[in-house]
């Protein structure tokens, strides 16, 4: 009997509050101090994180004094501008860039294909998986020999090795996305009288477009530091070198400042196609459409 | 035959139904099993009929308008619409589901209800957009035209659904509970609107339900399925029925037959169970 549930208290007051309590806050939405604009801003903060490593950077090289190991951030900058105004970084990055989308391109276009079979026979989607579950877990770089001794030295064997690394991500992500469309969405399609090619079109593609997206960042990734690596590796008997190139050619020349430069390009074009280009096709369609995850 | 009844003897006074289900069984192929859904259901539906699919969960309701709808191909018997059998989904019957991601979210509301009307190139564009917006003003969402879908409420989305479907004027409009994931008082406003829309445009519309309540409200006629599998248990007239007459006698006592009919099997199983311990 000790353990007894305990009554409610017997007679409690209602209440209804009016005027509401004197120090609630007046002003309801109160603009907000420099400070605190500032702080809140992921940019500016980013901005200081920065600038605090790029100082501790020419602290730590103007300390050391050894230019061919570790050069100052301004020698790099410099280098940077030189090879930009008058060396061959301009043209060293456009031939990366049209190899890559060259074989981006293509890569594509074969996942297309390969995801195309795959969703309408049942040996192709056997036929997908197999090839992805093989290939998937292989880097492409790994391929380069091979490439070589088929395509030889030159574009052709980069652009193989790029269709590589792009096409497994791409059509497992794209194949994924259409067999994930839920069952209403395609009764619905069906109902208003899509068939055949328009079925995938208006529909099939659309919905499946978020996984379609994801393919296409995880390519393009992979196909960006694939090039790179492979322009290091055989770019020494080329004439017309890309980005991997220019790297490597400046460290066989000591010339440490422009090595970061060529470096500093790497991230540069890394980070506008991954936070400006599919930042904003992201912003435009799935995130609008509120189609995230 | 299953033209055994011609429209003369059909008991409605020599009009020919819209839509004929004869005889229809509808079954599934699992890994391990048959299922059969429904067995030898045979109904006919009138041009402007509010024909409802009454029966407890897993009777075969939603088979049986997946099947109309052309989704799902009988095992016997036929289904003709206007004498032709249904042989693949298309606009004639468009259907709204009970899910309310029917709606295609990479487009506004507007474009919603203009895509199948687009797609099976109805009418022209101007046409098309003056139709819609019609329609939705009808359904009380023009002020959403260019909101997309995942902006809207649960009860907003099935009624853009429901304005995309009778935008393209179908033949018959196919519902599957369109509002049973809704909220009591949502639904109440829904299945008034509905009503009010039919006074206005006389569509044809087969309505599946497991409320009896909806069905008697929403319906001018109602097939009352036994459970698993599904077979035509009654059919009951209910057009004299409107929303004022909740709680009337003559309500109570149709909900009560209703309900009797829904629930027989149950009492005959209890009455033989019964029977038996006591012989
Ligand atoms: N895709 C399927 N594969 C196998 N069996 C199915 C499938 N769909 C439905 N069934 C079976 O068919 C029967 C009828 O299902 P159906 O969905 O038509 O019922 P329902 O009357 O619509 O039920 P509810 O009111 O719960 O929606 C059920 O017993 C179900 O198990
Ligand atoms: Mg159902």
């Amino acid at each position: 009997m000790a353990d007894r549930v305990m009554p409610l208290p017997i007679g409690r007051p209602e209440r209804k509050v009016y005027p509401p309590a004197v120090d609630a806050p007046r002003d309801i939405a109160r603009p907000l101090t420099f400070i605190e604009r500032v702080t809140n801003n992921t940019m500016a903060r980013r901005l200081f994180i920065l600038v605090v490593l790029i100082s501790a950077w020419e602290a730590y090289s103007s300390f050391l004094a050894n230019p061919l190991l570790f050069p100052r951030f301004s020698d790099t900058a410099l280098a940077f501008w030189d090879a930009v105004a008058h060396g061959v970084l301009l043209e060293r990055t456009f031939t990366s860039l049209q190899v890559l989308l060259v074989g981006y391109a293509i890569g594509l276009a074969l996942a297309a294909l390969f995801t195309t079979i795959a969703v309408s026979t049942r040996i192709g989607t056997d036929l997908l998986s197999t090839l992805t579950a093989m290939f998937n877990p292989l880097p492409a770089i790994a391929l380069l020999p091979l490439a070589l001794l088929w395509f030889g030295l030159g574009a052709k064997s980069l652009i193989f090795v790029i269709i590589h690394s792009v096409l497994w991500a791409v059509a497992l992500n794209t194949h994924s996305g259409f067999t994930s469309v839920s069952p209403t969405l395609r009764m619905a399609g069906q109902t208003c009288g899509l068939r055949g090619l328009k079925y995938v079109m208006l529909l099939l593609i659309p919905a499946a477009f978020p996984s379609i997206l994801t393919g296409l960042k995880i390519g393009w990734a992979f196909a960006w530091r694939t090039l790179i690596a492979a322009e290091l590796v055989f770019g020494a008997s080329s004439r017309t070198g890309g980005l991997g190139w220019f790297i490597f050619e400046n460290r066989n020349q000591l010339e440490t400042a422009s090595v970061f430069a060529g470096l500093f390009t790497v991230i540069l074009i890394g980070l506008t196609v991954e936070s400006v280009i599919f930042r904003s096709i992201e912003n435009a369609t799935i995130k609008r459409w509120g189609m995230q995850n | 035959m299953s033209t055994r009844k011609t429209a003369g003897e059909s008991g409605a006074g020599g009009v020919a139904p819209l839509l004929a289900v004869d005889d229809l069984t509808l079954q599934y192929k699992t890994a391990e099993h048959l299922v059969t859904a429904t067995w030898r259901v045979g109904f006919e539906v009138y041009q402007g009929d509010r024909f409802v699919l009454l029966g407890p969960s897993g009777c075969g309701k939603s088979s049986i308008l997946k099947s109309i709808a052309g989704f799902l191909p009988p095992v016997g018997g036929s289904i003709k619409l206007a004498g032709v059998p249904i042989e693949r989904p298309g606009p004639d019957r468009m259907m709204v589901f009970q899910e309310f991601d029917q709606l295609l979210p990479w487009r506004t509301v507007l474009g919603n209800v203009l895509f199948p009307l687009l797609v099976n190139r109805r009418m022209d564009r101007k046409q098309a957009l003056d139709h819609a917006r019609a329609l939705l003003a009808q359904v009380n969402l023009d002020r959403f035209e260019n909101v997309y879908p995942h902006m809207l409420s649960g009860g907003m989305k099935q009624r853009v659904a429901i304005a995309r479907a009778l935008a393209m004027e179908p033949a018959v409009l196919l519902m599957d509970e369109p509002f049973a994931a809704l909220d009591a008082l949502t639904r109440r406003k829904m299945q008034e609107e509905l009503v009010a829309l039919w006074e206005e445009v006389r569509f044809t519309v087969i309505f599946v339900t497991h409320s009896i309540e909806e069905a008697l409200l929403v319906g001018s006629r109602i097939l009352v399925l036994t459970p698993h599998p599904g077979q035509v248990k009654a059919e009951i007239n209910a057009d004299h029925l409107s929303f004022k007459d909740v709680g009337s006698p003559a309500f109570e006592t149709l909900n009560r037959d209703v309900h009797g009919l829904l629930f027989a099997d149950k009492v005959e199983a209890e009455a033989l169970a019964t029977g038996g311990r006591h012989g």
